[in-house]
């Protein structure tokens, strides 16, 4: 079994996001950048499935401009055979994404393609739901647990009302949850490993998708501050003001 | 051109947020109808007819719809696409699953998690979980768009009688089989929707400590919240969780309790209309978005906390 693994770069979760001051996008200059945290779990579970002697082969792919290439190569470090880089320029909208990667899909003949539930940059989560209704394969949305099953996938699926069991066929889309896995850190000798295997470079405008943006940006802004708090002195004063004043109880 | 809201339901009834979305989907065009896709679902169909902001319900019905596969779901609704101009859903985990599917069928770059209709085409949601706002634009010519439904009031829900239209069903998506949905039973209010929330984070040094969090909460009526910390350690189940990771919670009043403040966690709550700090680091980012913060050790504040309501309502009596 062979499993593809879309990977994104994206602002690091622990940088404070600030919103450039002719409110046209975030700034991204000098900031730290890494894996989209679900992306992770992604790749930590087909490199486990890989382990368990269930997959023969994982292929990590990112989307993006040349340095996502550092993306790929971390997915490399902590254990995927190869890279794919598709090089593109400027604003990508999950649907282009998800053509680019059929593209891919298509060239690869993935088994499995694994990608995080959500990036924490656009928060669209559309990505693999869209690719599963491009291949009009099954979809496994908010992976909390996987397990292969006779060329079948039961997959647990972190819901609002608690969680649900789905079966579904090979090949298949699954989106992974925080709470599939926890990723693994890439020891020193793998990072130098890494280096060494190989990464494909494509060029987006030569996979015959257009992924001309659909969506106009026209501004993005800093969220209203909430009003400054006060500070109470005890637990009596505090139960006075949210009885009297806030009155919400 | 019309709107057409996707209603979620367990068959049976409504599910509240439909009615969110069914605000939502008014504020884009007046001419809002819905679709309701499920195996005899006649009551829950009934009961959408009722929303008074709704003109008319398709009702599509068959064994494979009974537990909302979006492989099934998705076929129907790009279906009856060709007569609407935008296709409503909430931002849950039921719209979210479902709409890609829907927009990528239609060639269509979807609008995620909405807080605000601005213009038919014009929408603001928030992008790295809240931390901004952006204003966005669709040049598609048809729009899919999910709600958040927090941002949204919920609409009336009785009073109305739109017709009901039978839809044919669409065939099985053989490839996915629905097994089971563990369903967390619970007499308390249910996080998304609760008026109150009691959260407790990693300040409550471990799980038993959580009943203190639980006793707050009976006397509040609150539902139980925590951070990821706190779900990390092992001190409780992460359908707690409330963040941008976990579930985003907007009620009247949130109480963090031990939670410093991480930025994940602030994503999810920090919309509440009041919010109150329990901590006994003054400097921690908790208090930045608190109404009231109290500077003190959880251990001693809690139970005190108790003693003042019972107080309350000693005195009410």
């Amino acid at each position: 079994m062979k499993i593809l693994v879309a990977v994104k770069r994206v602002i690091d979760y622990n940088v404070q996001i600030r919103v450039k001051e002719d409110n046209t996008g975030v700034v991204t200059d000098n900031v730290k950048m890494s894996t989209n945290p679900p992306d992770d779990n992604a790749i930590e579970e087909a490199v486990k499935i890989k382990e368990a002697g269930k997959a023969t082969e994982v292929v990590a792919v990112s989307i993006g401009e040349e340095k996502a290439q550092e993306t790929v190569r971390k997915a490399l470090a902590v254990g995927a055979d190869r890279g794919i880089l598709v090089k593109t320029d400027g604003v990508i909208e999950p649907l282009a994404v998800s053509k680019l990667l059929q593209k891919i899909v298509e060239k690869e003949k993935p088994d499995l393609v694994f990608m995080g539930k959500q990036a924490i940059d656009d928060d669209c989560n559309q990505t693999g739901q869209m690719l599963s209704a491009l291949l009009n394969w099954p979809q496994a949305t908010f992976a909390s647990k996987i397990e292969i099953k006779d060329g079948k996938l039961e997959v647990t699926r972190e819901i609002d009302e608690g969680l649900e069991t789905i079966e579904i066929n090979v090949p298949a889309i699954v989106t992974c949850d925080l709470r599939l896995n926890e990723p693994r850190y890439a020891s020193l000798p793998n990072i130098m490993k890494a280096k060494k295997k190989p990464i494909e470079q494509l060029n987006a405008s030569d996979l015959g998708v257009d992924i001309t943006p659909r969506i106009e940006q026209v501004k993005v802004e800093e969220p209203p501050k909430r009003k400054a708090g006060i500070k109470v002195s005890s637990v009596a004063e505090l139960v006075q003001k949210l009885k009297n004043e806030a009155k919400v109880i | 051109m019309s709107v057409l809201l996707i209603a979620e339901h367990n068959n049976k009834e409504l599910k509240p947020f439909t009615l969110n979305a069914c605000t939502a989907a008014s504020q884009i065009d007046n001419d809002v109808h819905a679709v309701i896709i499920g195996h005899n679902c006649d009551e829950a169909s009934k009961a959408l007819s009722e929303l008074p902001l709704i003109k008319k319900v398709i009702q599509v019905e068959a064994t494979h719809y009974e537990n909302f596969v979006a492989e099934n779901f998705a076929p129907v609704i790009v279906k009856l696409a060709e007569n609407y101009s935008h296709i409503i859903s909430s931002a849950n985990t039921f719209g979210k699953n479902l709409m890609p599917r829907i927009a990528a069928a239609l060639d269509t770059s979807q609008i995620s998690d909405i807080i605000k209709v601005i213009a038919p085409d014009t929408f603001l949601r928030p992008i790295y979980a809240g931390n901004a706002f952006a204003t966005v634009k669709s040049k598609d010519a048809k729009k899919c768009v999910t709600i958040r439904p927090t941002s949204f009031d919920p609409s009336e829900s009785s009073g109305g009688s739109a017709p009901i239209e039978k839809a044919d069903p669409g065939e099985e998506f053989a490839k996915t089989k629905f097994i089971k949905r563990e369903e967390v039973k619970s007499d308390r209010p249910e996080l998304g929707t609760a008026r109150v929330v009691v959260s407790g984070g990693r300040g409550m040094q471990s799980g038993d400590n959580f009943k203190l969090i639980t006793s707050l909460a009976d006397k509040l009526n609150a539902a139980i919240g925590a951070s990821r910390a706190a779900v990390d350690a092992g001190y409780i189940s992460n359908d707690h969780q409330v963040g941008q990771t976990g579930k985003v919670v907007v009620p009247d009043l949130y109480i963090a309790v031990g939670i410093s403040g991480a930025i994940q966690h602030l994503a999810g709550m920090k919309e509440s209309k009041v919010i109150v700090a329990i901590n006994k680091d003054g400097e921690a980012p908790i208090f930045s978005v608190a109404d009231y913060g109290l500077e003190a050790d959880l251990f001693e504040a809690v139970p005190q906390f108790l003693e003042e309501l019972n107080k309350l309502n000693t005195i009410q009596k």
